[in-house]
């Protein structure tokens, strides 16, 4: 695959979120939260699991925010700000490395199954059948339960589920670009099928992609706040969805809103923005009329 | 006359700027004549029709100094008017695609009686039997009127586009591209029996026939109109076009054409391509192509004049062009032309 | 030397009727016969102009010379070699020496390629010389295709008018030197003024560059321009060939007069005859024995027009035709 042309089309991908409205302020959101993961570290006045002391001497229990805590703290006196700015690194990663690997496994699937029909077509569009078939958290859950909590293994359980629409959608496309005179062209011109697949249909399927890649990460950040609200994360590594839980099974969610309002929050701001760009996408995504 | 067209201009407004796809084309057409327009892609035919049958979005502008239908001002209709008296009545239409006017979960029958209903106040039996005959009027059998469209071959849904177009006896019917796709052996058969109606029906037909092929053209034309870049460029007897073109583009294209009965004719392309219409065009529209342009040519728009008794065209330079059909016969005069290839 | 000898080529499509249908009417699968039984030789360095209307083979013909589609049966030998035994290297070889141009130039071209990728494509797909090698090919072959190769080499499809795309489509099947060079009907979906140029362009390359040319068309005008040979086929078999000028002059084959009496003329002042012939044309689909023309033929049919196939034989030096009046 030629490097510049890559390079070309995804440079032409930023100028057309850059043209949307919605889609500059979704990509600024997200720069924003990538920062914040980048630099936790330095950001963070605290640490995740340090108690911190008031002046008084005692542990600083559901503290509303202030001054000292500008979000507050939690039932075993943590800063929630501390916690929010690692949780993001947590999120984020997650989101960033389940959504990305699950395109490619959907792309791959889609371009080789649209691409070759027969045989192979059938036996993966059956397989991606079966996965559809299964009711997303719960097979996530089970999936977690069985491989392990650690945070690679949840992104491993989110990869085994999330590729399937995209699969299914870039299989369409392919499809139909497939019976296209140049791809035709490019058979007779000496063209191998993997040369095709990968240097002549993928450049034409990349609005399509890069729509399938922003809301395949959406999608992998929805999973990881439903199973880890639901217990189903690693203990080490908290995420936004870890900090629900633990307000859960404190029993305080009616009392401590902040502890609440900051996680889910961002999960919206971040889902949203992800939305947002991929709405960029969609007017190059959808057929344009050919310019002839 | 029963068509009568003067400075006839449709602008469409975009984001860019003003298309003039159509920017002044006169020509009027008889009472059983055959008018044929010929030009090439993005020449403005289209719209041409589509202003005429009024299909034309509320966005474009229309303006012409005469645009009559029997001594009737069309653009002074409104649409309601326009729709019940003129629409199909006395001017109908064959599109360009069957294919894509054919609704194809309707029996073809079925539409053609739909918009006899449409614009007619004949009842549905009657309408059905009209369909029925106009079916055996094209050639078809009466009975292929329950016949879906994909049941039909391409010939036969010319056909009853062609049925359809004479259901309400028009006295105009207006050919888009009538023959294109189809094969030679069939569009034949299309054309001949085109004529034999025409002859046989007590209403006279005139016909206004849009099409590339010059060849298509010479057969069924009395009249030829040339049309380039919204504007016409000549307009005269089929013969005189061919025989006697006064215009430069006629005379590119008369070289462009090849023939069975003239194999040894050495081909001309006219090198460049045709202008964006949203670019002001304050000269003659081929100016940028044409071999034998002047200076005056780029900044003056010719006068679409006639020359001769009934031989109308758009340049200054007429009175050198017997030189030009000389020069306009030779290879090099075009390769020297103003333009890039 | 021929460097092309089609035998008895044959492309059958099979339609299955559905399930219910085999279960309750014990139907067959329909067969399409697009190609059946089509021979025919092409010598080095003419060019051969096909024609016939749709349906009739000619382009499916073209798809098995390329090996874009297997033939059910026959023989196709370039320069003396079946090419349908060819292992995946040598297929490679073959591309190197056969080439296509298509017939859309809005569709031919990938969206994505700048006109110097697109013309590039077949040498880096084929592993033709060394990068230096392959920009200076490319370069040329642009050149020789009318296109100012610094002006168009960045330039995308949607930059660039019919002509030019089909430019481009020309330089790409050139760029690899191939000695065979089939065109399907490459300037139908043209504008008639930039139509001579692209013809030009053909002929003139073909001289220069020693290729050899089929010219595929339903536009008998057109081949009558540029093609040295003619052969017509209808629904799936080659019913005449010979010198252009003779078949035109004199055809032999009752489908062959009907097609050339139904070529419009551009001359208001010709009088063209009336062809001769019945029905519409039909889809090769089930066809039953015999002369496939038979159901349309204006001469009395006698009772071998039915039944058996007419043999394809030299009649006069040259000119062959497939008719059991001869």
């Amino acid at each position: 695959m030629r490097l510049d042309r890559v390079k070309d089309a995804v440079v032409g991908q930023i100028r057309i979120i850059a043209r949307h409205k919605f889609g500059i302020f979704g990509a600024g959101i997200i720069v924003f939260f990538g920062l914040v993961s980048l630099f936790a570290p330095w950001i963070a006045p605290y640490d995740v699991w340090e108690t911190i002391n008031t002046a008084q001497g005692k542990p600083a229990i559901l503290k509303p925010p202030s001054l000292e805590f500008p979000m507050g703290t939690t039932m075993m006196g943590r800063d929630i700000l501390s916690q929010m700015i690692y949780a993001t690194r947590t999120t984020f990663l997650i989101g960033l490395v389940a959504g990305l690997i699950s395109i490619v496994i959907g792309a791959n699937i889609g371009l080789l199954s649209g691409y070759y029909g027969g045989k192979l077509d059938e036996a993966m569009m059956r397989f991606t059948d079966i996965i559809y078939g299964m009711p997303f958290l719960p097979f996530l859950i089970v999936l977690i339960a069985l491989f392990g909590r650690s945070i690679w293994f949840v992104i491993l359980a989110i990869c085994c589920l999330v590729w399937r629409t995209s699969a299914r959608v870039i299989r369409a496309q392919t499809l139909s670009i497939r019976q296209r005179q140049f791809i035709q062209s490019a058979k007779a011109r000496g063209c191998s099928d993997l040369r095709i697949i990968y240097g002549h249909i993928l450049p034409n399927i990349m609005p399509l992609l890069l729509l399938y890649t922003a809301f395949n990460i959406a999608w992998s950040v929805l999973a990881e706040a439903g199973a880890s609200f639901l217990g189903f994360s690693d203990p080490n590594n908290l995420s936004w969805g870890g900090m629900l839980y633990e307000l859960w099974i404190s029993g305080k969610i009616r009392t401590a809103w902040w502890w609440f309002a900051w996680p889910s929050i961002c999960i919206v701001l971040l889902v949203s923005s992800l939305v947002f760009i991929s709405r960029a996408y969609e007017e190059v995504a959808n057929p344009r009329l050919k310019q002839r | 006359m029963l068509l009568e067209i003067r400075d006839l201009r449709t602008h469409y407004q975009i984001e860019k700027g003003t298309v003039k796809a159509v920017d002044g084309v006169s020509f009027s057409i008889g009472e059983d004549e055959v008018f044929g327009l010929a030009g090439e892609s993005g020449c403005g035919k289209s719209t041409l029709i589509r202003t005429i049958m009024r299909l034309i979005p509320d966005s474009a502008r229309v303006t012409a100094d005469r645009l009559s239908f029997r001594s009737q001002d069309l653009l002074s209709l409104s649409d309601k008017e326009y729709r019940e008296r003129i629409l199909w009545k006395e001017i109908s239409l064959v599109p360009q695609s069957a294919m894509a006017s054919l609704n194809p979960v309707h029996r073809v029958g079925d539409q053609i009686v739909e918009a006899i209903l449409a614009h007619s106040r004949m009842g549905r039996r009657e309408a059905a039997q009209r369909a029925r005959h106009l079916f055996e009027v094209v050639g078809l059998q009466a009975g292929l009127t329950k016949s879906y469209p994909h049941e039909f071959s391409g010939g036969m849904r010319q056909r009853a586009m062609i049925a359809m177009s004479l259901a309400l006896d028009p006295s105009l019917i207006i050919m888009d591209e009538p023959t294109t796709g189809l094969d030679v052996l069939v569009q034949e058969r299309i054309l001949r029996k085109l004529a034999e109606i025409r002859q046989q029906v007590k209403k006279k037909k005139a016909i206004l026939l849009i099409t590339h092929d010059i060849s298509v053209i010479a057969e069924m034309s009395d009249r030829i109109g040339i049309m380039y870049a919204g504007r016409l460029m000549e307009s005269a007897p089929a013969l005189d076009v061919f025989n006697e073109p006064y215009h430069p583009y006629t005379l590119g294209l008369k070289n462009a054409f090849p023939s069975i009965k003239a194999m040894d004719k050495e081909l001309i392309s006219i090198p460049g391509s045709p202008p964006n219409l949203i670019d002001d065009l304050p000269g003659c529209v081929f100016s940028a192509r044409c071999p034998f342009a002047i200076p005056e040519c780029d900044v003056r728009r010719p006068e679409f004049k006639e020359i001769k008794p009934k031989h109308f065209a758009a340049c200054i330079r007429t009175d050198r062009v017997q030189e030009f059909r000389k020069l306009a016969g030779e290879k090099e005069t075009w390769i020297s032309s103003r333009s890039k290839g | 030397m021929d460097i092309l000898e089609v035998e008895g080529l044959r492309k059958y499509f099979y339609l299955d009727p559905g399930f219910l249908a085999k279960l309750v009417t014990r139907k067959k699968p329909s067969v399409i016969k697009a190609v059946d039984g089509v021979t025919f030789s092409i010598r080095a360095g003419e060019i051969l102009g096909i024609a016939g209307e749709s349906g009739c083979g000619k382009s499916t013909t073209c798809t098995m010379i390329t090996k874009l589609l297997d033939p059910t049966a026959g023989v196709i030998k370039y320069k003396g070699r079946d090419i349908t035994t060819l292992n995946k290297q040598e297929v490679r070889d073959y591309r190197k020496q056969v080439q296509i141009v298509f017939q859309d130039p809005y569709e031919s071209l990938n969206p994505r390629f700048t006109v110097f990728d697109q013309v590039a494509e077949p040498l880096r797909a084929l592993g033709v010389g060394d990068k230096v090698e392959v920009r200076e090919r490319t370069l040329d072959t642009l050149e020789l295709a009318g296109l100012v190769p610094e002006e168009y080499k960045d330039r995308y499809p949607h930059q660039m008018s019919g002509g030019e795309r089909q430019r481009v489509g020309i330089a790409s099947a050139l760029v690899l030197s191939p000695e065979l060079v089939i065109a399907d009907e490459p300037v139908s979906m043209l504008d008639v003024s930039i139509r001579a140029g692209i013809l030009d362009l053909i002929r003139d390359l073909s001289k220069r560059l020693h290729f050899t040319c089929i010219f595929v068309s339903h536009d008998l005008s057109i081949l009558s321009n540029i093609s040295e040979r003619l052969m017509i086929m209808y629904l799936g078999k080659v019913v005449e060939l010979g010198m252009i000028r003779e078949v035109i002059a004199n055809p032999l084959h009752p489908y062959a007069q009907a097609l050339i009496s139904a070529v419009p003329i551009p001359d208001p002042s010709y009088k063209r005859p009336r062809p001769n012939i019945k029905g519409e044309v039909s889809q090769p689909i089930d066809p039953p024995p015999g002369c496939r023309f038979h159901t349309r033929c204006p001469q009395g049919t006698m009772e071998k027009c039915e039944l058996e196939d007419p043999p394809f034989k030299e009649i006069q030096p040259g000119h062959f035709a497939a008719c059991h009046l001869y």
